[in-house]
């Protein structure tokens, strides 16, 4: 492991809250708002870190170690995954599955943690939030698989680095089965991000919210852990998709993560945009295109599967 | 053959004497024929008759004929329920139980609408807020979501029961009350300085609604009419309340599907409404512009030819705004066949207002009533058939369009003249019904004077009252998730209901 592979984790560590701030402006732009500060989010984390929480007594442990054991993989998430041409400190073969089931591992807490406070509001969350990822994951994997098989590598920094540092293999060779690899995983990243058209990260209307009503009951330093770790998401689930799609190789690591890391920003601004330009979903038509990310994976792994 | 209602106009006061009081099954009667040729009950309320009677009254509007009929009988403890036969009254029923303990027998389901303490002691129950016999579903997949009464959003306090079976809702039971501050039996005895205040918060969103029906309620007692002027300015005054809570609703709809952009410029501009209402009365809700008699602020010319400006400038806004909701199929797949209710179900039970033009009921009391400018000036109805969000989204952006050129057709040619005339006495014995288009729908003010003609009842329905079931209706069958969008697409308040 060499030093230069943690420039990508530092980077993730300092900068995903600031993906957020750029999303919210993106937002007031389009609304005609000044918008945040642009330090905001560090305010609100800072903010929450100094105060206390307070617990319901119908939750036991597993409502306070939720937030916890999510931060908690989502730092090991941000671990594996590189930026761009820089590689990850934690990088082995097969690391994509531990990707997958990190993920899995932040939300399976999150769901516990609220059905652990009997709330009817938390329970519905959960229950939207476990059958809407059932549909996410299968997208995700499959199309972590169809990109394996392209490069020939199981590993998150491998497989980047092989289609951002050879395009003439990957993007020329194979360009209508990674468009949908990254159109897939471009759905999968606002869903797992509680995004609009999936779910709405500002509204306060319990019945309508999917992850923001799981998180309802928790506080300080609790709720401090959640947003963070949620900001990492979207930093680690951007920085593949960045990853895909910004075929920038200079040979410079710092370089080449700096270039990932203004390409996260313009993604930002594309989730801003997308989200001042369109409604969200009926929360039933939500599983079609969650479907549909899964089967657009499905079609880019039988591309590649198919001999030409 | 029994005596007829009695034919009256919106806003003319006649002797109590002249209201035939009728027996049980001619009251009946005369309330079911009415209703099957078109009438439907405006209000329905209790009144003291003296040896332990009571007397109810109940105010019929036929809006096709743009005729009020009132009629009355004696009751002790119990009378006939109607709410079977029509279910329009189910409400009014439980009011008199609850205010009076009067039961209407055979009632389908009689429990409080606001618990609200009991008008008369004796024979009323007290009831204890929140504690009712809520409807429940039962079986292993059904689960219950309670909401409220406490809100997310800090809007007023309600209590809402979802019935579920996953995300799917049978049915919402909705129990208000909580709002109930007793302003009908503050009102009695007036009227007196503090009416008018009391009138004007009534619903803090329909000052200018409550106020004017308010105002022509007591013109009609005193035989009086408000200048030409006061009128015209009471109809712009009105119809930009109306534009500035259409416009309010537009944007909230948006909001709650995620749609930025008309949710941002629809809630600017439902503040330049308000501010135009400011800019005549200084208050942006209207308080303190329409007093009996008249109106309190006149609108010069220079401040008309401002507001013109104003008015010209949103109206452009605004189209752009709402034009944008309708191109958009991310937010018309939200909004299309959601919360849908069907014109049997408006008609059977009577709601009012936008609710009642979504379903495709021309029913407008600017146009079936007319009162005040409304005589000289009609506002075209507007309505849409669907019955859903959509529709009630729809049907207000079509008023706002026409509110805005009756305003400019108001501040174009004012009246010349006084704005406020000095009201002779009260006239003693006499029962006045008024009907006004409000924003929200149908406000019904029915005033009852005693022999020195001060109020000895005044009744207030709000539109709300007629709508809160629809929106109980408007769940059925629909997914929870969408429930916030169905209610704001209603946005009934809470404290018109609770009074």
């Amino acid at each position: 492991m060499s030093p230069a592979t943690l420039i990508p984790p530092i980077l993730a560590l300092v900068l995903a809250p600031f993906l957020l701030a750029i999303v919210n402006r993106t937002k007031a732009a389009f609304a005609g708002r000044r918008g945040q500060p642009w330090l905001q989010q560090y305010y609100d984390l800072a903010k929450l870190l100094r105060k206390g929480a307070v617990y319901s007594r119908t939750t036991t442990w597993v409502f306070r170690a939720g937030p916890i054991v999510s931060l908690a993989a989502v730092l090991v998430a941000t671990a594996i995954v590189p930026l761009g041409g820089a590689r990850a400190p934690l990088s082995f073969e097969g690391d994509i599955v531990l990707l997958a089931y990190l993920l899995g591992v932040v939300r399976f807490f999150t769901v516990l943690a609220a059905l652990d406070t009997g709330s009817p509001f938390e329970g519905m969350g959960a229950s939207r939030e476990v059958q809407f990822s059932a549909l996410a994951e299968p997208a995700l994997l499959l199309g972590l698989a169809a990109l394996a098989r392209l490069t020939g590598k199981l590993s998150l920094s491998e497989i980047v680095a092989t289609i951002s540092g050879d395009p003439r293999a990957t993007w020329f060779a194979e360009g209508p089965a990674l468009v949908f690899v990254v159109v897939a995983l471009a759905i999968v990243f606002l869903a797992e991000n509680a995004r609009i058209p999936v779910d709405d990260p500002n509204t306060h209307l319990e019945l309508t919210m999917i992850h923001e009503v799981m998180v309802l009951d928790h506080g300080g330093v609790d709720l401090a852990f959640i947003e963070y770790g949620a900001a990492l998401k979207l930093w680690v689930l951007g920085s593949i998709v960045v990853g895909l799609v910004l075929p920038v190789r200079t040979g410079a690591v710092l370089v080449d993560a700096l270039v990932t890391v203004l390409g996260l920003g313009a993604l930002a601004v594309a989730t801003g945009a997308v989200e001042s330009s369109m409604a969200r979903l009926r929360l039933l038509r939500v599983p079609q295109l969650l479907v549909g990310a899964g089967a657009f994976s499905a079609l880019a792994l039988i591309f590649i599967l198919m001999p030409r | 053959m029994s005596p007829a209602p009695l034919e009256t106009r919106n806003a003319q006061a006649v002797p109590i004497a002249d209201v035939p009081d009728l027996g049980d099954e001619e009251f009946r009667d005369a309330i079911l024929t009415a209703v099957s040729l078109g009438s439907r009950v405006s209000a329905l309320f209790g009144h003291p008759a003296g040896e332990g009677k009571l007397r109810l009254f109940c105010v019929l509007a036929n809006d096709e004929l743009g005729s009020l009929a009132l009629l009355s009988r004696q009751v002790e403890r119990r009378f006939m329920s109607l709410a079977n036969d029509c279910p329009g009254v189910h409400l009014f029923e439980r009011e008199i139980f609850e205010q009076w303990g009067v039961e209407p027998h055979g009632h389908p389901w009689l429990k409080p609408v606001r618990f609200q303490p009991p008008l008369v002691a004796a024979g009323a129950r007290a009831s204890q807020i929140g504690v009712a016999n809520f409807f429940r579903v039962e079986g292993e997949e059904v689960h219950e979501v309670a909401v409220g009464p406490v809100h997310a959003g800090v809007i007023e306090p309600g209590h809402f029961r979802f019935q579920c079976h996953g995300e799917d809702v049978f049915h919402l039971e909705i129990s208000l009350g909580y709002q109930h501050r007793g302003v009908e039996r503050a009102l009695a005895g007036g009227p007196d300085k503090r009416t008018i205040h009391y009138i004007e918060t009534l619903a803090g969103d329909t000052t200018i609604g409550h106020a004017v029906a308010h105002c022509e309620t007591l013109e009609a007692l005193a035989g009086a009419e408000a200048p030409a002027r006061a009128h015209a300015i009471r109809g712009i005054a009105l119809e930009l309340e109306r534009l500035a809570n259409h416009t309010g609703d537009l944007g909230a709809l948006a909001n709650d599907v995620g749609y930025l952009p008309t949710a941002s410029y629809c809630g600017r501009l439902r503040g330049d409404f308000l501010n135009m209402t400011a800019a005549i009365c200084g208050s942006r809700f209207g308080r303190g512009l329409v007093r009996p008699g008249g109106v309190a602020f006149d609108v010069e010319p220079a401040r008309s030819a401002e507001l013109q400006g104003r008015l010209a400038r949103a109206m452009r806004d605004i189209r752009g705004a709402t034009g944008l909701l309708w191109e958009t199929p991310s937010v018309m797949a939200r909004f299309e066949e959601t919360g849908t209710v069907t014109r049997e179900t408006c008609e059977k039970l009577g709601f009012v207002g936008v609710a009642a033009r979504a379903c495709g009921v021309g029913r407008d009391a600017r146009q079936d009533f007319p009162l005040g400018m409304f005589r000289f000036s009609q506002v075209p109805v507007m309505t849409w058939h669907t019955g859903d969000v959509f529709a009630r989204a729809f049907v207000r952006a079509l008023e706002v369009e026409s509110s805005g050129k009756f305003i400019d057709g108001q501040l174009k040619a004012l009246p010349a003249g006084p704005v406020l005339a000095a009201l002779p006495e009260r006239a003693p014995d006499r029962i006045v019904a008024t009907l006004v288009e409000g924003w929200r729908g149908e406000v019904c003010h029915v005033a009852l004077t005693d022999e020195r003609g001060r109020f000895s009842r005044y009744k207030v329905v709000d539109p709300s009252f007629h709508n809160w079931t629809g929106l109980a209706l408007a769940l059925r069958g629909q997914q929870i998730s969408d429930f916030p969008l169905c209610n704001k697409s209603f946005n009934l308040s809470y404290c018109g209901h609770d009074l």
